[in-house]
C-alpha cells in the first residue's frame, strides 16, 4: 500500500479524540495511521466539542473511513524523545489544529529522523510554540491558583480548600499531580470552566467543568494577603511593564490581591514624592550638593531649620581658623556664650580648653575650630538658657556641614572632643574611656583622636578633677606628637 | 502603648522587609508532601505567586521577625536612630501567617530575616526557632530562606542551615570604606568570616550525603548574599569586582542588587535622590554576562565608561560589542559558541538554536531572524550565507541606532 493509493481512493479518516487532552489514544491512533501510510492532509482529527469537525454534519460519509488495520509487516513508527516531550504538552494546547500539525511532523520525522534539530523549521517551530505556551500556562496555573477555605456543612468538619480557575489550555489534568504533591495533606478541589478536580487527602477525582458561583467568595486570610501585597511593594521603584509581563491582566479577577494594583499604582508616585520630601527637609533648600566653600557653609547653616535645634530661638555658630590647618579640633555644639558671639569657643569651656592647648604646646589659631552641631540647644528656665546635649539624630542631621567642612580643609588630623564629636565623626556612639589615646582611622585617610569635653573637666571636683585633667594632658600631648609626625615629610 | 494586631504588625514587618530583593525560591532539594503529615513541596523550579507593581515577584512570604534593632546603619530604614513605627513577632505567629498563606497557594515558603534585638545570639536563636517550629512541629516541606546574622555564634548559624533551604548574610556595601561610613557596628570581616564557614558547611555536609544516605542536608539552595547600589560612591567597576570576589571566594549562588531607595526617615549622610534603576538592571545584566556567557570580570570592566560605570542607555554586553567591535563581524555558520555568545541580541537559547539548525542548513538571515527576537539587533554584528554588515559595523553612529528608544508604559490603557 503506497501514499498515493490514498490519495486516488480520495478517502479521509476522521478520529473522534475522547477527551482533548488524551495523549495517549492520540499516539495510538497516529502511530496505527503512520503504519497505514496515511499522509497528513487525509486525516481529520475531531475532539469533544471541538467546532473543527466538518464531517459531523455529513452524513455517515462514503468519504469516511473508519481506522485502517496496519499491514503485519508493517514498518516501527519513529519518533525521538524531544517529539515525544514536546507533543505531551503541545496536545494539551486549545488550538483546534494541534493534532493536525503533530501528525504532519510525526509523518515528516520518519523521512528525517533529526527534523527536531531544525529550529528554522516552521512546523518545529509551531510545536515548540504551542508547547511553551502550554507551559507557560501551567506554571501560571501554580502560581495564581487561590484557595479560599470553607467550613464543611457535611459534618465532617474538616477544612476544604477550593480554588477557581481559569487556564487557557487543557491543563487541569495534567497538573492534578503538582497540586496533590504540594497540598497531600489538605482537602481541595480545584474548579474550572474545563473541569474540576477533588483530592480528599487518599483520591483524586474528576468533575464536571464548573462555574465560578459553585467557589467561595472570599476568606478572612485574604485581608492579611492584601495588607502583604500592599507593604511589600516598593513604591520608590514604578514597573508596571514587568509586572504586566509576568502577571497579565487577565488573571487578576481570580486574584484577590490584584484589585489593589489600580491604587497602588496611583498613590506610588505620591509616595515617593513625600519619602523624597521627608528626607529633603533634612537640607536646607536647594542645598542637595555640598557647598564647596566655607564661607558657603556659613551662610547655608544660618538657614538650616531641619532639625528641632534649628528652630529655637539661636545663631547657628560657624567654625573658625585657617582653611588648611592640620588639626581640626571639633566640640559639641556652641554654649550660651558662643550663640551670643557668634564664635566657637569663647565661654567657660573655650577658655579652659585654650589653658590646656598652651599647655601641650599647641598653637590654637593655626587649629581649625569647630562643633558637631552647629545650633546651640537649650531649655528656658526663667531668664536662663540651660544647655541640653544634642541627641544622635540631631547629631546625625548636622553630620552634613561637620564633613562639608573636613572635605574644604581637609585636616591630617581631627580631635574630637566629647561623645557628641565622636559620633559627629564615626557615626556611632564610642566610649570616651575605651577609645581615647589612640588613632582611629577615617576613610578620606586622615586620622581621628578622641578624647573628653572640656565641660566635663569644669562639672567636676577634687582629686576626680585632677585625674581628668591629667587625662586630657596626656591626650593633647600625643596629638601634639603625633602631629609634628605627620607634618614631617 | 496598645497591643498591636497580627495585621498590623504584619503591615510593620512586611514594608520593613521589601528592602531585601532576594525572592528566589528555586533550586534548592526536591520534596513533596507525600507520605508526611504537612504541606508543601519545591521542585525545582521557583514560583512566583504574584508580583507587584515594582515589577517584583512576591514568591515567599517576605517578612522581620522584628524591626526594633540596636545597630544603627544609615541606609537601612529600622535602625536604631530612625523613628519608624516598631513591631515585633513571635515566632509562633510567623509560623501561622506561613501556613495560612501556603494552604491558600499564595507562597512558595518563607524568607525571615530580622533586626538585632538584645544581641546577636538571642536574635539568630529565634529565626532559627521559627524554622524549627515550621520543620518539626508541622512537617512543613515548602521553601525557607534564613537571614543569618554575622556576628551570632557559629554553632546558631549552623542550626539555621540544617533548618533552612537557603541562608543568606548580607555584604551590604560593596567597599568596605563604605561599610565602616554607613554601617558602623558591622565589621567586614566577621561578615565575611561568617560567609566562609557557611561555604565548608554547604560543602562538607554535601560531602557527607555522598557517603552516608542520612547524613543532614545543609542549605540545599546555597547561600546568597546583597548590596546596596547607589548609597556610596562605589562605581560599577568596583561593583563587578566585588561581585566576582565573592562568588569566587563563598561560592555564592547569587550576588543581588538593591538600588539604593531613598527611604523614609533618611539618614542625612545618605544620597537623597535614588540611583537610576536601569543602574540595577544593568548590573544583573553583568552578572549574567559572567555567569552565563562567559565574560571575564575584567571584560565587564573593559564595558564601564570613564567614570567607571556601565552606560545607562545600553547594555554592558552592547557596549563591550562597540568597544571591540575588531572582534566582529562574527560568521554564524563557522563561528564558536564562545564568538556566538559575544553577539549583541543572541542569547543562550539563541545561540543553542543556532549551532543545532546550522548543522542542517547553511543560515541564511531570514533563519536568524527567525531564531532571535530582534535581527535589527544582531545584524551588524554577524554574516551569514546572504548578509555582510559591510558599512554597517564601522558606523560611528551605531551606538545611537542601537540604543532603544525610551518608551512609557502606561498600564491602563487597553
Amino acid at each position: 500500500m503506497s501514499a498515493l493509493q490514498h490519495l486516488q481512493a480520495d478517502t479521509y479518516h476522521v478520529v473522534h479524540l475522547p477527551e482533548p487532552d488524551d495523549f495517549e489514544f492520540w499516539r495510538e491512533q497516529a502511530r496505527t495511521l503512520v503504519q497505514c501510510d496515511v499522509p497528513p492532509d487525509r486525516i481529520a482529527w475531531v475532539e469533544p466539542g471541538g467546532n473543527g469537525d466538518l464531517f459531523a454534519a455529513a452524513p455517515a460519509a462514503e468519504s469516511e473511513r473508519g481506522m485502517p488495520v496496519p499491514p503485519a509487516d508493517a514498518r516501527l513508527v519513529r519518533a525521538n524523545k524531544r517529539f515525544v516531550t514536546l507533543a505531551r504538552n503541545a496536545i494539551l494546547h486549545s488550538d483546534p489544529e494541534r493534532f493536525a500539525l503533530l501528525y504532519r511532523l510525526l509523518w515528516r520525522l520518519q523521512a528525517n529522523g533529526r527534523i527536531m534539530e531544525d529550529k528554522a523549521d516552521p512546523d518545529v517551530r509551531r510545536v515548540e510554540e504551542l508547547a511553551k505556551n502550554v507551559r507557560r500556562d501551567s506554571h501560571k496555573m501554580h502560581a495564581f491558583v487561590r484557595f479560599r477555605l470553607v467550613e464543611d456543612e457535611d459534618g465532617e468538619g474538616g477544612e476544604h480548600y477550593v480554588a477557581w480557575f481559569e487556564p487557557d489550555h487543557h491543563i487541569l489534568r495534567a497538573n492534578a499531580g503538582f497540586f496533590m504533591r504540594r497540598f497531600a495533606n489538605m482537602r481541595w478541589s480545584i474548579l474550572t470552566p474545563r473541569g474540576s478536580l477533588h483530592w480528599d487527602g487518599t483520591t483524586m477525582s474528576e468533575g464536571p467543568p464548573a462555574e465560578r458561583s459553585d467557589a467561595p467568595e472570599g476568606d478572612p486570610t485574604e485581608d492579611l494577603w492584601r495588607s502583604y501585597y500592599a507593604s511589600i511593594f516598593n513604591p520608590a521603584r514604578l514597573k508596571i511593564g514587568a509586572m504586566l509581563k509576568e502577571m497579565p491582566k487577565k488573571y487578576w479577577k481570580n486574584m484577590p490581591e490584584a484589585a489593589l494594583i489600580p491604587e497602588l499604582v496611583a498613590g506610588a508616585q505620591n509616595r515617593e514624592a513625600q519619602m523624597v520630601d521627608k528626607g529633603k527637609s533634612l537640607f536646607a533648600d536647594g542645598l542637595e550638593d555640598r557647598p564647596d566653600t566655607l564661607a558657603a557653609i556659613d551662610k547655608a547653616i544660618h538657614a538650616c531649620r531641619k532639625c528641632p535645634i534649628g528652630q529655637l530661638d539661636n545663631h547657628a555658630v560657624m567654625g573658625e581658623g585657617p582653611d588648611d590647618a592640620a588639626l581640626m579640633i571639633v566640640g559639641e555644639q556652641p554654649g550660651d556664650q558662643e550663640d551670643q558671639a557668634g564664635r566657637p569657643f569663647v565661654g567657660p569651656a573655650g577658655q579652659l580648653l585654650d589653658v590646656h592647648l598652651e599647655k601641650a604646646g599647641i598653637d590654637r589659631r593655626g587649629a581649625y575650630v569647630t562643633n558637631t552641631v552647629k545650633h546651640f540647644k537649650y531649655v528656658q528656665r526663667g531668664k536662663r538658657r540651660l544647655h541640653q546635649n544634642p541627641g544622635a539624630k540631631e547629631i546625625d542631621t548636622c553630620r552634613w556641614w561637620i564633613e562639608s567642612e573636613r572635605a574644604i580643609v581637609q585636616p591630617k588630623l581631627v580631635l574630637a572632643m566629647g561623645a557628641s564629636a565622636a559620633r559627629g565623626m564615626l557615626g556611632k556612639t564610642v566610649s570616651i574611656t575605651k577609645a581615647r589615646g589612640r588613632p582611629i582611622p577615617l576613610e578620606d585617610g586622615s586620622e581621628l583622636w578622641v578624647t573628653a569635653h572640656p565641660s566635663y573637666l569644669l562639672r567636676l571636683d577634687g582629686p576626680a578633677r585632677e585625674e581628668q585633667a591629667r587625662l586630657f594632658d596626656a591626650d593633647l600631648a600625643a596629638v601634639r606628637t603625633r602631629l609634628a609626625e605627620l607634618a614631617a615629610p | 502603648m496598645a497591643t498591636q494586631t497580627v495585621l498590623q504588625k504584619l503591615e510593620i514587618l512586611a514594608d520593613a522587609a521589601k528592602y531585601d530583593a532576594s525572592c528566589a525560591s528555586s533550586g534548592t532539594a526536591k520534596r513533596t508532601s507525600m507520605g508526611g503529615k504537612g504541606i508543601g513541596s519545591t521542585e525545582g523550579m521557583g514560583i512566583c505567586h504574584a508580583y507587584a507593581p515594582d515589577g517584583r515577584c512576591i514568591s515567599l512570604l517576605k517578612i522581620l521577625l522584628t524591626n526594633h534593632c540596636v545597630f544603627d546603619c544609615h541606609y537601612c530604614v529600622n535602625r536604631k536612630s530612625s523613628n519608624v513605627a516598631r513591631a515585633r513577632f513571635t515566632p509562633q505567629e510567623v509560623v501561622d501567617l506561613t501556613l495560612s498563606f501556603y494552604r491558600r497557594n499564595y507562597i512558595e515558603g518563607l524568607f525571615l530575616s530580622s533586626g538585632i534585638v538584645k544581641n546577636s545570639n538571642h536574635t539568630m536563636e529565634q529565626l532559627v526557632e521559627v524554622a524549627r517550629i515550621l520543620r518539626e512541629e508541622h512537617d512543613f516541606r515548602g521553601y525557607i530562606h534564613l537571614k543569618t546574622i554575622p556576628e551570632a555564634d557559629a554553632e546558631i548559624v549552623h542550626q539555621a542551615g540544617l533548618y533552612a533551604d537557603r541562608v543568606s548574610i548580607n555584604v551590604e556595601l560593596p567597599t568596605d570604606s563604605g561599610l565602616t561610613r554607613l554601617a558602623p557596628d558591622k565589621d567586614a570581616r566577621q561578615i565575611e568570616g561568617a560567609m566562609g564557614r557557611v561555604k565548608s558547611d554547604i560543602s562538607e555536609l554535601k560531602d557527607a550525603r555522598k557517603r552516608f544516605k542520612h547524613a543532614p542536608r545543609f542549605a540545599p539552595a546555597g547561600q546568597s548574599t546583597q548590596m546596596i547600589v547607589g548609597a556610596d560612591a562605589a562605581t560599577d567597576a568596583d561593583i563587578v569586582g566585588k561581585a566576582s570576589r565573592l562568588y569566587d571566594n563563598f561560592r555564592l549562588r547569587r550576588v543581588y542588587y538593591s538600588a539604593f531607595s531613598p527611604i523614609p526617615d533618611a539618614s542625612a549622610v545618605l544620597p537623597l535622590k535614588r540611583p537610576p534603576l536601569i543602574r540595577e538592571h544593568r548590573l544583573y545584566q553583568s552578572d549574567w554576562l559572567m555567569r552565563f556567557y562567559g565574560y571575564k570580570p575584567v571584560e565587564v570592566m573593559q564595558a564601564t565608561e570613564a567614570d567607571g560605570n556601565l552606560p545607562l542607555d545600553i547594555d554592558p554586553k552592547l557596549a563591550w560589542a562597540l568597544k571591540f567591535r575588531e572582534q566582529f563581524p562574527v560568521d554564524v555558520n563557522r563561528a564558536t559558541k564562545e564568538q556566538l555568545l559575544r553577539v549583541p541580541g543572541l542569547g543562550v537559547k539563541a545561540v543553542g538554536k543556532i549551532l543545532a539548525s546550522r548543522r542542517h542548513r547553511n543560515l541564511r538571515l531570514d533563519d536568524v531572524a527567525r531564531l532571535t527576537l530582534s535581527v535589527t539587533k544582531v545584524r551588524p554584528f554577524i554574516c551569514t550565507v546572504d548578509w555582510r554588515p559591510v558599512m554597517l559595523t564601522d558606523r560611528a553612529d551605531l551606538r545611537s541606532l542601537l540604543a532603544p528608544k525610551t518608551e512609557q508604559l502606561e498600564l491602563f490603557t487597553a
